[in-house]
């Protein structure tokens, strides 16, 4: 079979999912352990950020790479909803759950939504902004706003939400589920996403509640 | 045994055409012994003295192995009971003074024929893409001239519980049919005989399915919650494997 032929098939369109999501949830780790350099004080983020643009040419190799394979994702994510809602034309009057779904598993499209836009706020926040400052006052001038700072932790929250099913998910995609270890998955996911969450809601939740956070 | 009575909303659709709605009924005195096929007979015996045109439901064996009957009883598909078909759902398990909504599978691959019937010839078109052996020649050979592990053989018959009523189909939040395609998959691939076609049923049952206007499976796992036979999603998981392995690797 040739291999176009293996991403226009469901499964393959979902493997890309797993294979994308499983991306940039490495990076979603990845960008935490860095964050919590902020928890080391001032000077050791500022250093840590440094550290990062030093790598010069190699970090925009690595952005350019991680914008691939959002596009992916959210492109892939937006064919199978539409998809997906075409394969049932007719809704049900009544619609209960058998007991499979989750309030997290039911929600991933509008989760990924909150994230696709938070992602946006995110960027011009951080990113597009003016970098003369230092990256600590950057954090300090945007999450002392408590409605910046809250719109933050919400937005975490959706993440992690959306990591929950996730997480497990993709395994399963990849076709890896085995009585042995498939609750250990389910309930990881779980775990690394409060966990991930929890820490991340802290640096916008800090910012705002200790004044002299990162000063 | 007692009896209730009960408020049924019913789905009337006079063909696959014709635009349906619910309609109300009151199930008169219901014995709890009944069975919920059994309680629509009575319903229905009812409607024809009445020279009202009968609620027409899909049933065929009423001992849960046929997989014929099936409707989605106040959201669950087969009814609210666990690994129960519709036929096997008593009437204990409801109350006296319910209200009952009662509708046809919904997907696009199943078109309703009537009332609560629907068209689920797109699951013997899944069959008939890749889902058996081909034997084509010489005599029945003796039986145990395969070997086969017990716990292979278990896994195996496990898939085959699978009766094809197509729940899983109908409870699955984006219509997919990839418990049923994973079941047929699995079973046939964990067995000797299944090899020689493994690869080329892979592709082949899943390619139709996308074809047939099945969703998308979105690991819900509404499907094993609803399947009156208990057949795991690791048999979609399975099918997942089969499929990304015969892909990239078959010939």
């Amino acid at each position: 079979m040739n291999i176009t032929h293996f991403f226009a098939s469901s499964v393959g369109k979902k493997a890309i999912m797993s294979l994308t999501g499983a991306m940039l949830g490495l990076f979603l780790l990845t960008h935490l352990a860095g964050n919590i350099s902020m928890f080391f004080g001032r000077e050791s983020f500022i250093a840590y950020a440094e550290h990062l643009h030093s790598l010069g040419s190699l970090i925009h190799l690595f952005e350019f790479g991680l914008l691939i394979v959002f596009i992916l994702h959210v492109y892939y994510a937006l064919m199978l909803f539409f998809e997906n809602r075409k394969a049932r034309p007719v809704r049900y009057a009544v619609d209960r759950s058998s007991g499979g779904s989750t309030y997290a598993s039911k929600t991933m499209p509008y989760t990924g939504a909150f994230i696709f836009v938070f992602i946006f706020v995110h960027l011009m926040n951080f990113h597009f902004t003016d970098h003369s400052i230092s990256i600590a006052d950057i954090v300090r001038n945007n999450l002392q706003n408590p409605l910046l700072s809250f719109y933050y932790v919400a937005s975490v929250f959706a993440l992690g939400m959306h990591t929950s099913h996730g997480f497990w998910s993709l395994f399963q995609t990849m076709g890896i589920n085995h009585p042995r270890y498939d609750n250990f998955l389910q309930q990881g996911a779980i775990v690394i996403s409060v966990i991930g969450a929890a820490i991340y809601s802290s640096f916008p939740a800090f910012t705002y509640l200790f004044k002299s956070f990162l000063l | 045994m007692s009896i209730i009575n009960l408020h049924l909303k019913i789905w009337r659709q006079e063909n696959s055409k014709a635009q349906g709605r619910f309609v109300s009924y009151e199930s008169g005195p219901v014995s709890t012994d009944m069975s919920f096929l059994e309680m629509i007979d009575v319903l229905n015996e009812r409607l024809t003295l009445d020279g009202q045109e009968p609620v027409a439901f899909d049933h065929d064996c009423r001992e849960g192995i046929c997989g014929m009957c099936g409707a989605v009883v106040n959201g669950h598909a087969h009814g609210h009971k666990n690994a129960t078909t519709l036929c096997q759902l008593h009437m204990r398990h409801f109350s006296d003074g319910d209200t009952i909504v009662i509708e046809p599978f919904r997907a696009r691959a199943f078109k309703v024929v009537k009332d609560l019937v629907v068209d689920r010839s797109a699951f013997d078109t899944l069959i008939a893409s890749g889902g058996y052996v081909s034997v084509n020649t010489g005599g029945a050979q003796d039986g145990n001239a395969i070997p086969i592990s017990q716990k292979i053989a278990d896994q195996a018959l496990d898939a085959s519980a699978c009766i094809g009523c197509g729940a899983c189909v109908a409870s699955c939040p984006n219509a997919s049919a990839m418990l049923f395609v994973g079941a047929k998959i699995s079973q046939l691939a964990l067995l000797p005989q299944g090899q020689p076609e493994r690869a080329k049923r892979a592709l082949d049952m899943l390619n139709t399915m996308d074809l047939l206007g099945f969703g998308n499976c979105s690991n819900e796992r509404e499907c094993e919650a609803a399947c009156p036979k208990n057949i795991s999603i690791r048999h979609i998981a399975r099918l997942n494997r089969e499929y990304i392995k015969a892909a990239f690797l078959s010939d």
